[in-house]
């Protein structure tokens, strides 16, 4: 009972011991950090988790010193933003920093979500994971599309028209459902100011949410690896995955070298390039909304042009809203189209990795087309290519059960 | 307590009627708040019908009103443009106005109005909502017979709103409620009371 002994008023064990006598700090530290292993093969790829951590917490530090000077207000949103832009120090940084790294936020996404596919990140036991980032996925469009209607421009306006209408091609509770959304007959100050709320506090919250919950799901099965092997299966004596090393200091150390590459390019863009060519900032939204006129050429921001092209390239408004909802939700379901024995692609047969190469082009392409005018052309083209992105998904129980795997390695392999 | 002092029915009966009183909590205040989404009174009071001078349309012009933040399109149409109405019924999805949501009785005619000069329709396309842009001229060559063009999603629309087939829009352009109320003003958003 060495407490007892101890002299009355001096702390044992010092400050850390006082603090987690009350609250498990060391502990989680060790869980989540200094004691999580993941395998030593990460590669590139495998930076833009942390990276859209980084992009998060620029989003909400601009955000809130944005929300300081912005007034969600039809008659003086347009004009808080010039204000911002013009008269507030540095405000032209801050709004973008916001605007760039809205774009950055789907970039690094994106690209993290291509690493799953690459290395079968989404496969078992790893399906929860996948399941929570696509809800993330949807959240982050949500947060992103009421973002766009805060400054109050042209294309702020016509392209919330466009997206809420796609509400109202639902069957029987269409045109009530969207009279909630925008709670007015039209897209009016109401609904800015909704949409303000959900910009600022209900989408964040969510976003912050499923994001805790989606670090809990990964440390609880482990991280997966370029090689798709379960590394917890062989241990050392002491308990650790032979093929692993601490997340902290390892992993954290290269990650802060990916950071800092990542924040060169972003100030690049932010500093030379903040409307990149009118993909990062459309043109059209430098003149404030109009409601008697749609701008000639209304495209999205290029972050839902893939998608927006499956939506153009339907002749039926109700089957526009299906496919353009079914592109949106089917890779939810990779866990189960994607009936092969190997996780990762270096172990994958020609035929997943000719289809994903298509797929690859087939987004980047519809992309392209959902920000041309709707030519019938275009709309041909885009006829074509959502065929290919549907049948992507919907073959891939065949082709992935037919395509030849090779055998997969005990352990992780290093690749130069 | 042991598990044989443990009356199971009775924890049952408990975690059941807890549940159930709950749900019921929960759809009670889900009601103010799913209500509060809803069109204001100010919103609803706003969205008053709109009185619109005709007098001083030419023939052939069209002018732009905003009703409930709605745009609304008020074509004088002159004699020849009325004469076009029936040429191309075989590319229409909807000649005869049959739908019965986009317009009032009083408009499910021929001309879709009220008097067959003046056309009133919203100018929102029933594709996405894009505001449709006014092209009346004729271009046979590239098979336009004058009309309401959207420059979303490309589609097409006649003189008198109805919407040509192979366009992604369903229906006819919207006519909303409206009557003359004297022969050089019209009252958009209401059609009964005195005329």
């Amino acid at each position: 009972m060495a407490r007892i002994e101890a002299e009355v008023g001096k702390p044992q064990g010092g400050f850390m011991k006082w603090i987690d006598d009350r609250f498990p700090f060391t502990e989680t530290m060790k869980y989540h950090a200094t004691e999580y292993y993941a395998s030593k093969n990460f590669n590139f790829w495998y930076v833009f988790g942390v990276l859209a951590f980084v992009v998060l917490f620029i989003q909400l530090f601009t955000g809130i010193f944005l929300t300081m000077n912005y007034k969600p207000d039809a008659a003086q949103a347009f004009a808080s933003v010039e204000y911002i832009m013009r008269d507030v120090e540095w405000g032209w940084l801050i709004r973008y920093m916001h605007s760039t790294g809205a774009s950055f936020f789907f970039i690094v996404v994106y690209l993290h979500m291509f690493r799953a596919m690459l290395y079968g990140s989404y496969k078992k036991p790893r399906e929860l994971i996948w399941i929570i980032g696509m809800l993330i996925f949807l959240v982050l469009m949500a947060e992103a599309f009421a973002g766009y209607l805060l400054p109050w421009g042209q294309m702020s306006y016509w392209g919330a028209q466009v997206i809420i209408s796609l509400f109202g091609a639902i069957p029987w509770v269409g045109d009530a459902l969207v009279e909630i959304i925008r709670g007015d007959y039209s897209i009016s100050d109401i609904t800015l100011n909704r949409f303000f709320a959900l910009h600022v506090i209900a989408l964040p919250l969510a976003l912050i949410g499923l994001i805790f919950v989606h670090i809990v799901a990964l440390h609880e099965v482990g991280s997966n690896n370029p090689d798709g092997i379960e590394i917890k299966k062989l241990k050392g004596d002491d308990g650790v995955p032979l093929d692993g090393i601490a997340f902290h200091p390892y992993h954290t150390s290269k990650d802060l070298v990916a950071i800092i590459i990542f924040l060169m390019v972003f100030c690049g863009v932010v500093f030379f390039a903040p409307d990149m060519g009118g993909y990062f900032l459309e043109h059209a939204n430098f003149e404030p909304a109009n409601m008697t006129a749609t701008p000639e050429h209304i495209a999205p921001v290029w972050y839902f042009t893939p998608f927006y092209a499956i939506l153009r390239a339907v002749p039926d408004k109700l089957w526009g809203f299906i496919l353009f909802g079914l592109s949106v939700m089917l890779p939810m379901f990779l866990p189960w189209l994607d009936r092969a024995r190997v996780k990762s692609i270096r172990y994958r047969g020609w035929i997943y990795k000719s289809a994903l190469s298509v797929f690859v082009v087939t987004f980047f392409v519809l992309g392209w087309l959902g920000t041309q005018p709707a030519d019938p052309i275009y709309v041909l083209a885009a006829r074509i290519f959502s065929v290919i992105y549907f049948a992507f998904f919907i073959l891939m129980p065949y082709y992935t059960t037919i395509d030849k795997t090779k055998p997969v390695p005990e352990r992780v392999v290093y690749h130069d | 307590m042991t598990e044989d002092d443990l009356d199971r029915n009775r924890r049952h009966f408990l975690a059941i009627a807890t549940t159930v009183t709950g749900a019921v909590g929960a759809g009670f205040v889900a009601v103010p708040f799913l209500s509060s989404l809803k069109p204001s009174a100010r919103a609803q009071a706003l969205g008053a019908p709109v009185e619109v001078a005709i007098g001083s349309i030419e023939p052939g012009e069209m002018v732009r009103v905003l009703w409930r933040g709605r745009l609304v399109f008020v074509l004088r149409r002159n004699d020849e443009m009325l004469s076009r109405l029936d040429e191309n019924m075989d590319n229409l999805r909807d000649p005869n106005s049959e739908v019965t949501e986009q317009q009032p009785e009083y408009a499910a005619n021929g001309t879709r109005s009220v008097r067959p000069e003046y056309l009133i329709v919203e100018g929102s396309c029933t594709h996405l909502g894009c505001a449709p842009i006014e092209d009346f001229d004729v271009r046979p060559a590239e098979g336009w017979g004058g009309g309401f063009f959207c420059p979303c999603h490309g589609s097409k629309f006649d003189l008198a709103g109805r919407v040509y087939k192979g366009v992604p829009a369903p229906t006819n352009l919207r006519v909303p409620p409206h009557r003359f109320v004297r022969d050089d003003l019209i009252l958009i958003g209401q059609d009964t009371g005195a005329a």
